[in-house]
């Protein structure tokens, strides 16, 4: 995957492209994506994948003015005209899958193909969501992944955790990061989608994580019920980030919108 | 100099293994641990020190807001004012303050303190905090990275609610009001004195400055640890070209005055010990939402009070508590030495004075403020004679104030009002 830029109205936005195929528009979760990420690979090899940032993350600018779901909504819409894509494949996980759907529901005839993994914006009362912004950083691999052990290796992969630069540059990329994805997710990530689905007509697939300690998968079924068609792809031995534990299961997935 | 006297008001029945049965003191405490009936006794004997420290001579008495916090049961600290602007006489009432980010429109904030500056005969002193991650964001729910925007826009909308005469229009952003006209409005003009309480955000210096606002650094771990802070903040002062009047600055300092040295420590040292190892207790994923602090705080390397020092408070003796200053303690002459020391080396007008700590007894509480008020302050009154005349931080009372219960004894009886109000032939 290849690092790029591309201007929209509120900052010139970081994007990953690659592979070819089918235009393809991933928007990531709060945790962020990079190149190497292995789903981004995964659908590299069928589909021209274009995985923009949302600013604050990684390397890209803060857009301060970019406050609420509608601004993340119709910023991500100017994302995909300024890539110059018409009717991609739409794919969001997390917090993306979140704004995945709402763009969805705004701009219903610009979407044909939706695909939500393990989407935020739905809160159900009996089954509260964890905080995510009260989690310290050693509690991240347990919430998120099936296989704790195995994520905490993936979470801090090449950085040295004993480095005491490190406690800076972590507090800086999460002020940065989370400071932004606060912005529709915190203290409750729900923003009213749940009124808003049924506009939605684009073919669905719901792909959840069996073991989703983050999200529970009871949640995909407030999807299911509120996107007319929608498919519900369960995949086993999955926590929330069911993009780094079973790469191949979701790319097989989302397949299947054609 | 300005002395206030300052109550945190900590429930004082933490268990001895709270530490260990409980993630945190503050946002999700158990709630088992209050005891509404218990606090009856609690609050009133809290609010009987703070009047008491007006009797002594006390410049201000001061107050504060935390939320779902069990070292500080004052959700709203204008209840307690209310009740101090009634029952004090002299002593300003320091507000130390409200979060005006939470209140939803903070017109209301404009308006309670106005009726506090009111009430008390213009003895208000307000406090605008941006307030702690854990009540803002953690407890009531403001967004981390849009707190400081909303806060910015509830002070120009408090402020201007003040200083203008007519009904305004405010189109704000978290604020959209067509007739903004507050009744009743402040008595001290333009505005009561305004104090920002701040924990090392370098934005809230300058906006100190910009407003000639006082800017009070409320910090638990002493004076000598505050010293690289309060450098940095006299620093951008020269660099903004305005003058160092000591009353630009605030400390809050833990207190401890006994006959002896060693009668303070037998006294003081299980409820210091209370306050430093129960009470600070925080979760460290409350203490700082992430977007809560701006990027160029945290690469100033500020990291929040309440992130725990390494090793944590419990290690720390009474002797180290007091030698590294985090409480400054011991007999009249120690503690006016170590008084000394902050008020020159930090250059501080304004101390607030927690002279109440953990979970001490009424009784001890009085002694070490009565020890303090008459062998301790008197000595420090004149440390900066240059800026004697300076109230531009402090309060403009009015010369002729009326007290609480002014009421004749009894009810005048019918005879007396024909006389008082005789109509004329």
């Amino acid at each position: 995957m290849e690092l790029k830029t591309v201007q929209t109205t509120y900052a010139p936005v970081r994007y990953l492209v690659g592979g070819a195929g089918p235009d393809l528009v991933f928007l990531h979760g709060a945790g962020g994506v990079t190149a190497e990420d292995p789903l981004l690979a995964e659908l590299a090899r069928t589909h021209r994948v274009h995985a923009p940032l949302i600013p604050g993350y990684g390397d890209s600018e803060e857009a301060p003015e970019i406050r609420d779901m509608l601004d993340f909504t119709l910023h991500t819409w100017d994302v995909v005209q300024a890539l110059g894509l018409k009717d991609p494949i739409l794919v969001g996980h997390s917090m993306g899958g979140m704004i995945a759907a709402e763009m969805a529901a705004v701009q219903p005839n610009d979407v044909s193909r939706l695909a939500l993994i393990a989407p935020a914006g739905l809160w159900d009362d009996a089954h509260p969501i964890a905080d995510l912004f009260a989690t310290m950083p050693y509690e991240m691999p347990a919430l998120l992944f099936h296989d704790a052990e195995a994520g905490a290796a993936m979470l801090t992969a090449g950085r040295d955790v004993t480095d005491p630069n490190f406690l800076q540059t972590y507090l800086v990329t999460n002020a940065r990061q989370l400071g932004m994805a606060g912005r529709i997710l915190f203290p409750i990530p729900e923003r009213g989608l749940s009124t808003r689905l049924h506009r939605i007509r684009a073919r669905t697939v719901v792909v959840w994580g069996d073991s989703d300690k983050l999200i529970p998968p009871v949640y995909a079924h407030g999807f299911k019920k509120g996107i007319l068609g929608a498919e519900l792809v369960s995949i086993p031995e999955a926590g929330h980030l069911v993009t780094m534990e079973q790469p191949k299961a979701v790319a097989e997935a989302i397949g299947r919108l054609g | 100099m300005k002395f206030t006297w300052f109550n945190l008001m900590p429930w004082p029945y933490l268990p001895d293994d709270f530490r260990e049965t409980n993630r945190s003191v503050w946002v999700d405490i158990d709630q088992k641990l209050f005891d509404p009936a218990r606090s009856h006794a609690v609050y009133n004997t809290y609010m009987d020190l703070l009047e008491y420290a007006d009797t002594l001579g006390f410049d201000g008495v001061g107050v504060n807001e935390h939320h779902q916090n069990g070292y500080g049961i004052m959700p709203s600290p204008n209840i307690i004012a209310a009740g101090l602007a009634r029952r004090t006489k002299d002593a300003a009432v320091v507000v130390l303050g409200n979060s005006i980010a939470l209140y939803n429109p903070p017109i209301r904030v404009a308006e309670e303190f106005a009726m506090l500056d009111c009430i008390s005969g213009g003895r208000l002193v307000a406090g605008f905090p941006v307030g702690t991650s854990m009540d803002t964001n953690y407890c009531y729910g403001q967004i981390p990275s849009l707190t400081r925007e909303k806060y910015q826009e509830a002070h120009d909308l408090i402020i201007k609610a003040w200083t203008t005469r007519e009904p305004f229009a405010w189109n704000g952003r978290y604020n959209k009001l067509r007739h903004v006209n507050i009744w009743p409005r402040p008595i001290q003009q333009p505005h009561p004195p305004v104090h920002i309480p701040g924990g090392g955000s370098v934005e809230t210096y300058d906006f100190c400055i910009d407003n000639t606002y006082s800017y009070s650094y409320l910090s638990f771990s002493g004076y000598l640890r505050a010293q690289a802070l309060m450098n940095g903040y006299w620093k951008r002062v020269e660099e903004r070209g305005v003058d160092k009047s000591p009353y630009r600055a605030g400390f809050a300092q833990t207190i401890l005055v006994a006959d002896t040295d060693e009668e303070a420590e037998r006294l003081y040292s299980e409820h210091v010990s209370y306050f430093y190892n129960r009470c600070l207790h925080v979760y460290p994923g409350f203490a700082d939402a992430p977007g809560y602090r701006t990027i160029k705080t945290i690469q100033t390397g500020a990291l929040s009070q309440y992130a725990p020092p390494t090793g944590g408070y419990t290690q720390l003796t009474w002797k180290e508590l007091t030698e590294q200053g985090h409480v400054i303690a011991g007999s009249p002459e120690t503690v006016r030495q170590r008084m000394e020391d902050l008020i020159k080396g930090l250059n501080v007008g304004n101390i607030f004075c927690l002279m109440h700590v953990g979970n001490m007894p009424a009784d001890k509480c009085m002694y070490s403020t009565k020890l303090f008020a008459e062998k301790v302050m008197p000595k420090l009154r004149n440390m900066f004679p240059d800026w004697d005349d300076d109230n531009r931080f402090w309060t403009q009372p009015l010369k002729d104030r009326v007290s609480a219960g002014g009421l004749p004894k009894q009810a005048p009886t019918r005879e007396d009002l024909m006389k008082t109000y005789a109509v004329e032939a």
